[in-house]
C-alpha cells in the first residue's frame, strides 16, 4: 500500500492548495451522479430535472458573492475563469490593447497575460509593497486610454494579503477600463460582494472551500461583453460551450451554501487557531518572521520565514511527521521554484526559500496546532544544524 | 535505520530502494530535479524527463515508501554544468557524472538526508563497499557485475562520504536487478539503461557548450604531426582526444585527434600510433584510504569501459601524481579521470592533465 494512504492522522495545513470535500457536498455529488444523469439542455423531464438542480446551484453561488444567478458562468475552476475573463475581454475588444495586473497574481493570470503579450497586447505588472499590498495610486499611474482590463486578485494564495479592490474600482472605471478580481482565495472565506467590490468580473473555485475539484465560476457584470473561449453549444448563455458537469456543480452549490452558513463562525475560529500557531512559532522558534500584512489578510493563512532553513527540507521533514504544509506554488514536477510573490515583495532570494505557508481550514483543531508547535522547534534546529552549513542555493532568475 | 535513496526512476535505483525496504529499513525516496524538466521535455526528448520522476514516484508508491522531488537546479548548474562547459572550452573532455556523485549526491543530497534524520544515502550504482581489514573506515570496490561496474565514477568520494553511502545493487548482476524488479512487479523492470548525459540535448555536448558559453573559442587550424595546417575546424569543443569522426580532413591512413591546444584553438591529428602514451600526470588526486607509500603499483583505468592497465603511480606535491604504464595506452584524454585499482579495490584517482 502506498505510504501516503496510511497517513490517516495527517494534520492538513494546506487548505489554500485545496480543501477536503465536505461530507454534505460529497453526498450531494454522489446523489446527483446517480440520479441526475440528464443533459440540462434536453427538453424532456430527465433533462429538466438536471437543469433545475443546476439552476439551484447557480443561485447558491450567486448568493455567495451577492450576485444575480444569470451572471454566473460555470467553469472547470479558477484557472479557466481567469482565462475566460482575460481572453474573453481581449477577444471582445477592438481598440484598447493594454492590460494591468499586479506582480503577485496567480499563474493563471500571469501566464495568460504572457500569452496575450505574445499576441500583441501591452501588459503592465505593477509592484506591491513589502506586505504584498498594491497601492491604488500605483495602479492608477499604470492606466492609459488603451487599458482594457485591470486584474488584481482579492486575496493572495501564498500570504493571504487582501487587496484594496473597492478602492481600485472607481479609478479603473474612470479610465473606461474593466476590473477583474481573482477571488479564488477569498470566496467562501471572507464576505465577498461583487457590488461592494465594484468589480466587473470575478473568478472563484469550488475546491478551495470544501467543494469538488473541477468546478468554479466566473461572475460577469451585466452588460460586459466577453468572447467565448470554448465554442460549441449555447450553454452558459453562449459564454462557455459544453455539457455542464452537473454533479460537480451541484456539489459547488452545496459548498457555497455551507460557506455562507459557516463564514462568520469559521473566520472567528480560524483566526484564533492561526494566532495560536503563529504566536507559538514566533515564541518557540528563533529567527522566524510573519510574511505579508498581519491584519489585512484572510483568517486561515500564515506565511512564515525560518531563517537558515530550506523550506523544501522543512516541508518534507514535517510531512514525514504527518504534517502537510506548503511553500510557494508547486510546479509540474512537484518540486519548488522560488515564490514570485515573495520576490515581488522585495524579499531576498534566500528568504523566499526559507518560507513556509500554513493554511488552515474546516477540520483543523487546537490539538493539531499544538502538535505542530511541539514538533517544529526540534525539526528546525536539526535542519539548521545540517543544511545551514552549505550556502543555500540561489533563486532561479 | 532511516535511509534516503536517490531515485532516478531507473531500474537500478528502484531495486536499490526495494532491497532496503526488504531489509527492514525506513526508506525515503528522493529524486533530484536538476533543471527545469518541463522545459527540458520539449528540448531534450525522453531522457531524465518528467517521465523519469513519474517512474520514481510510481516505484515508491509500489514499495510503500515516501518520495519527494528536491530542487537541485542551482547546485547542478553551478557545479556540474558549469564545469562541463568550461572544460570543453579549454579543450578537455569532462566526466560530469563524477562531479554529480561527489558534489551533489554525496554532498548536497547527503546533507538534506541528514537533515531528515537519515543515516545513509543509497544509490543504484554498481559498486561495493567493504570494511577495511587493516584499519578503520571503508573501502570502495568494483561492482560484482564487471560489465556494469561504475566504481570509476565514484573515485572522488572520501571516507566521510563513503561511510554514509550504500550501494544495494553492487552485489548484483544487471540481469538479476531486472529480474528482481520484475518479481516485484515494478513498471521500470525493462526500462532501457540511460545512455547519454542527462542534461545534454540529443547527445550533443557541442550544442550545449555553444548555448551556455557563446564566447567559447571558435574556428581554428587542424595540423598534422609536423605542424602543417591541413584544414580548419569549427571550434575545439567539438573534439576529444582519440576522436576520429567529424575531422573533415583525410590522409592515407585514418586520422585521430592527438592533441587539443586551448591557446591557439588548434587541433593536431595523426595516425592511431600517435595516440599512444606511456605516462600521464593527474591532479586533485584522491586516495580513498590515504596516500600510502609514495610509489605504488596499481592497475589504472583512463576511461569508463576501458580495461585497466598495470602502472606505477608516483605521488607528487599538491595532490598530483605521475602515472607510468607498463605498456603504452591509447587516447589519454585530458579532463577524463584516471582511477587506480588494487584488485577489486579502488585506491583512488585523479583528473588527467
Amino acid at each position: 500500500m502506498p505510504w501516503y494512504n496510511r497517513q490517516v492522522g495527517t494534520i492538513y495545513l494546506d487548505h489554500n492548495a485545496t480543501t477536503p470535500v465536505a461530507s454534505d457536498v460529497s453526498d450531494a455529488v454522489d446523489t446527483a451522479q446517480r440520479q441526475l444523469f440528464g443533459n440540462p439542455s434536453s427538453i424532456h423531464g430527465v433533462g429538466q430535472a438536471a437543469k433545475t438542480e443546476l439552476d439551484d446551484a447557480r443561485a447558491a453561488v450567486a448568493d455567495l458573492i451577492g450576485a444575480e444567478p444569470t451572471q454566473i458562468v460555470f467553469t472547470t475552476g479558477g484557472s479557466e475563469a481567469d482565462n475566460l475573463a482575460l481572453r474573453g475581454v481581449a477577444g471582445s475588444q477592438s481598440s484598447r490593447r493594454h492590460m494591468v495586473a499586479t506582480a503577485i497574481e496567480h499563474e493563471a493570470v500571469l501566464h495568460t497575460l504572457k500569452a496575450l503579450e505574445r499576441a500583441g497586447w501591452q501588459v503592465t505588472l505593477v509592484r506591491v509593497d513589502h506586505t504584498g499590498v498594491v497601492d491604488p495610486s500605483v495602479v492608477e499611474e499604470a492606466l492609459t486610454d488603451e487599458t482594457a482590463l485591470v486584474s488584481v486578485m482579492h486575496a493572495n494564495n501564498e500570504i493571504g494579503t487582501i487587496q484594496p479592490i473597492a478602492e481600485l474600482a472607481p479609478l479603473v472605471h474612470a479610465r473606461g477600463a474593466l476590473l477583474h478580481t481573482d477571488a479564488v482565495q477569498s470566496a467562501g472565506k471572507l464576505p465577498v460582494d461583487v457590488q461592494a467590490l465594484g468589480v466587473d468580473l470575478l473568478s472563484l473555485s469550488g475546491h478551495k472551500f470544501n467543494g469538488p475539484k473541477g468546478v468554479g465560476a466566473l461572475w460577469v457584470r451585466r452588460g460586459t461583453t466577453l468572447r467565448s473561449q470554448l465554442t460549441g453549444g449555447k450553454q452558459e448563455r453562449g459564454r462557455r460551450a459544453g455539457t455542464e458537469n452537473v454533479p460537480g456543480l451541484v456539489g459547488l452549490g452545496v459548498a457555497a451554501r455551507l460557506a455562507v452558513r459557516k463564514q462568520t463562525s469559521e473566520t472567528t475560529r480560524l483566526t484564533v487557531l492561526r494566532d495560536r500557531l503563529e504566536g507559538g512559532i514566533l515564541a518557540s522558534v528563533s529567527g522566524t518572521r510573519v510574511n505579508g500584512d498581519p491584519v489585512r489578510r484572510v483568517a486561515n493563512t500564515s506565511n512564515i520565514s525560518f531563517d537558515g532553513v530550506e523550506a523544501e527540507s522543512l516541508l518534507i521533514a514535517l510531512d514525514l511527521e504527518g504534517v502537510a504544509v506548503s511553500t510557494g506554488s508547486a510546479c509540474s514536477s512537484g518540486t519548488l521554484s522560488p515564490s514570485h510573490v515573495l520576490r515581488a515583495m522585495g524579499f531576498s532570494p534566500r528568504r523566499t526559500q526559507n518560507s513556509i505557508r500554513f493554511s488552515l481550514g474546516l477540520g483543523n483543531s487546537a490539538a493539531e496546532i499544538d502538535r505542530v508547535l511541539e514538533l517544529l522547534p526540534g525539526i528546525v534546529s536539526r535542519l539548521r544544524a545540517v543544511v545551514g552549513v552549505r550556502t543555500p542555493t540561489r533563486a532561479r532568475g | 535505520m532511516r535511509v534516503v535513496v536517490a531515485m532516478s526512476g531507473g531500474v537500478d535505483s528502484s531495486v536499490a530502494a526495494a532491497r532496503l525496504v526488504a531489509d527492514g529499513h525506513e526508506v525515503i525516496g528522493l529524486s533530484m530535479q536538476l533543471y527545469d524538466q518541463s522545459a527540458a521535455e520539449q528540448h531534450f526528448g525522453g531522457c531524465c524527463s518528467l517521465d523519469d520522476l513519474q517512474d520514481a514516484r510510481r516505484v515508491a508508491a509500489a514499495l510503500g515508501i515516501p518520495h519527494y522531488v528536491m530542487n537541485f537546479e542551482q547546485a547542478f548548474t553551478d557545479t556540474v554544468v558549469s564545469t562541463f562547459v568550461r572544460e570543453y572550452t579549454i579543450g578537455r573532455t569532462p566526466i560530469p557524472c563524477v562531479q554529480c556523485n561527489g558534489e551533489l549526491k554525496f554532498s548536497h543530497l547527503l546533507d538534506r538526508a541528514e537533515a531528515l534524520g537519515a543515516d545513509r544515502v543509497a544509490t543504484g550504482h554498481y559498486a561495493r563497499l567493504a570494511p577495511a581489514t587493516d584499519e578503520a573506515g571503508v573501502r570502495l570496490q568494483r561492482g560484482l557485475d564487471e560489465s556494469k561496474d561504475q566504481s570509476y565514477f565514484l573515485f572522488t568520494l572520501t571516507q566521510s562520504q563513503l561511510t554514509r553511502a550504500l550501494f544495494p545493487v553492487g552485489e548484483m548482476r544487471k540481469f538479476e536487478v531486472r529480474q528482481a524488479a520484475r518479481d516485484l512487479g515494478l513498471a521500470v523492470a525493462d526500462k532501457p539503461d540511460s545512455q547519454e548525459l542527462c542534461f545534454v540535448p540529443n547527445g550533443s555536448p557541442s550544442k550545449l557548450v555553444e548555448e551556455l558559453a557563446p564566447q567559447a573559442p571558435g574556428a581554428g587550424p587542424i595540423r598534422d604531426l609536423h605542424g602543417r595546417e591541413i584544414g580548419r575546424h569549427a571550434g575545439i569543443h567539438h573534439f576529444t582526444v582519440g576522436q576520429r569522426k567529424g575531422l573533415g580532413v583525410s590522409g592515407p591512413v585514418p586520422l585521430y585527434v592527438v592533441q587539443i591546444d586551448a591557446q591557439d584553438h588548434g587541433i593536431t591529428v595523426g595516425p592511431r600510433s600517435a595516440l599512444e602514451r606511456q605516462d600521464l600526470t593527474a591532479s586533485q588526486v584522491n586516495w580513498i584510504a590515504g596516500a600510502g607509500p609514495p610509489t605504488r603499483r596499481v592497475t589504472a583505468r583512463i576511461r569508463h569501459r576501458h580495461p585497466d592497465a598495470p602502472a606505477v603511480v608516483e605521488s607528487l606535491d599538491d595532490a598530483r601524481a605521475t602515472v607510468r604504464f607498463d605498456d603504452p595506452q591509447t587516447a589519454v584524454a585530458p579532463g577524463q579521470a584516471v582511477v587506480f585499482y588494487e584488485g577489486q579495490t579502488v585506491l583512488g584517482g585523479g583528473w588527467i592533465d
